[in-house]
């Protein structure tokens, strides 16, 4: 299984906890903001789901090659 | 101390009641009673929303709970579950399936028919010659045709549901036999839909939710028929009334307009400002009830009580907001709560802030000399605040 990278923009997100409630695994809510529990993750696809819900598009999650998995263009 | 009465008189136009602000100074964490169920709180500081509105300690379940007589404007309990009343994870359940269809990127690529919609109905508003309403001529079909669209209701039939939704997001408009009874026929309105996409699925999110009860399971029949029903309301009340006050906002600022004009890149910025300085709610909103013991300035919250929080009083807390009563377009930090916020923040937001755009910028663009040309009368009793006219020359 190959590895997803998740970056998570600090300055846009405004920390509604819509991606700790779809992938509690992935992120939690740290002083206001969200952050990802691992940078590096297996694939799952709710960590693909939580980028496109969150509402500030705040999160990126990558390929193991680099390509943008979600959110979505 | 004795609660005080909740909410507060309406007023008259889209300003604030004065009681809110004090609230926020003097008794940032209020004791409230509602007409109906028990005492609650009133939050009004953004630091405390923030808490109220996005700490999983805060729940809407309870609100379901046969015993629990929430805190409410109306004597019956409303006993139709909806994404509103929902937690994670159920709610996230439900909220995944169509969060696809809302992302910001999704939403650009609806901008262009945006456009054409917005320029049809200004194109007979010319036609047509001054005096115009603005609520009938552009606010409220520019909304109702977008969610319209996405959701794969037919043309033909929104006059039927407009009058249907007037009537279902009341809270003293009407009777309430009068608003059940419109919640019961939109209900069966979209009963009936739902029955269509299954003979005839299309690319549209009515289908997109049948798809997902019957293939995939993973929503009930019910949460099918009231996500479809919320989406359709909150899809066009909210919007539809958010272009009319910000028209109303606008013609009664003259110096913002004036500056819009001169500058219609400001325009995006613009519409932040205005979402967050509108009184849009009519309603005491969706109160969230505490799971355990939690403290907001200083007031102790016991688990089981409710809290009540006010957007627009909380989007003007001087605490986040510079001179927070005043228009500003050149804010470099706008982190509003008009959509709410936590995972109830409006799904719709991308959407509602493309339509805010095209709309406030192709009027600004198309009349120049735009002016109001009779007394405008906001709509009273209702979870949206609007203008019933919004009567306009140029």
């Amino acid at each position: 299984m190959s590895k997803w990278t998740i970056e998570l923009d600090r300055g846009t997100c405004i920390g509604t906890g819509m991606c700790t409630a779809t992938a509690p695994d992935h992120f939690r809510l740290e002083g206001g903001t969200s952050t990802p529990v691992n940078e590096t993750v297996d694939e799952d696809e709710a960590v693909v789901d939580a980028a496109e819900s969150c509402p500030m598009e705040a999160i990126l999650v990558r390929s193991a090659d680099g390509t943008v998995l979600a959110p979505q263009v | 101390m004795e609660p005080r009465s909740y909410p507060f008189p309406e007023p008259d136009d889209l300003v604030v009641n004065e009681t809110y602000l004090e609230l926020q100074r003097d008794e940032p964490v209020a004791r409230v009673r509602l007409p109906y169920g028990r005492e609650a709180w009133l939050a009004t500081r953004y630091a405390d929303a923030k808490i109220v509105l996005a700490d999983p300690r805060f729940s809407r379940a309870p609100v379901m709970d046969a015993g629990y007589d929430p805190p409410r404007t109306m004597p019956e309990v409303p006993r139709i579950s909806t994404i509103l009343s929902m937690d994670p994870p159920e709610h996230t359940r439900l909220r995944r399936i169509l969060a696809k269809a809302f992302t910001a990127r999704r939403t650009e690529q609806l901008r262009e028919r945006a456009q054409q919609i917005v320029d049809d109905l200004l194109d007979e508003v010319q036609a047509q010659g001054p005096p115009a309403d603005l609520v009938d001529a552009l606010a409220m079909p520019v909304a109702i045709t977008l969610i319209s669209e996405m959701l794969g209701v037919p043309a033909l039939d929104r006059a039927k549901f407009r009058e249907w939704s007037d009537a279902a997001v009341a809270i003293t408009a009407f009777t309430v036999p009068e608003i059940e009874a419109a919640a019961a026929s939109l209900r069966a309105y979209i009963r009936d839909l739902v029955e269509e996409k299954r003979e005839n699925p299309a690319d549209d999110m009515l289908t997109v939710l049948v798809h997902a009860h019957d293939n995939e399971d993973r929503l009930t029949e019910e949460e099918l028929v009231s996500f479809g029903v919320t989406l359709l309301i909150a899809g066009h009340e909210t919007t539809g009334s958010e272009i009319s006050n910000f028209v109303y906002q606008l013609l009664t600022h003259p110096d913002r307009l004036a500056e819009l004009h001169a500058d219609p890149s400001l325009v995006p910025a613009a519409v932040e400002e205005l979402l967050r300085v509108t009184k849009l709610s009519g309603s005491p909103g969706f109160p969230r009830i505490a799971t355990a013991d939690v403290e907001l300035s200083g007031v102790t919250i016991r688990a089981g009580e409710a809290v009540f929080v006010d957007g627009l009083v909380v989007n003007r807390d001087p605490a986040v907001f510079a001179n927070p009563h005043e228009l500003d377009f050149h804010r470099a930090h706008n982190p509003h709560f008009a959509f709410g916020h936590g995972v109830h923040h409006c799904i719709g937001a991308p959407l509602a802030r493309m339509e805010l755009q095209v709309s406030i910028s192709t009027l600004l663009r198309r009349f120049p000399g735009l002016e109001l040309s009779g007394e405008v009368v906001f709509k009273k009793g209702r979870l949206v605040r609007g203008p019933e006219r919004l009567p306009v020359r140029w």
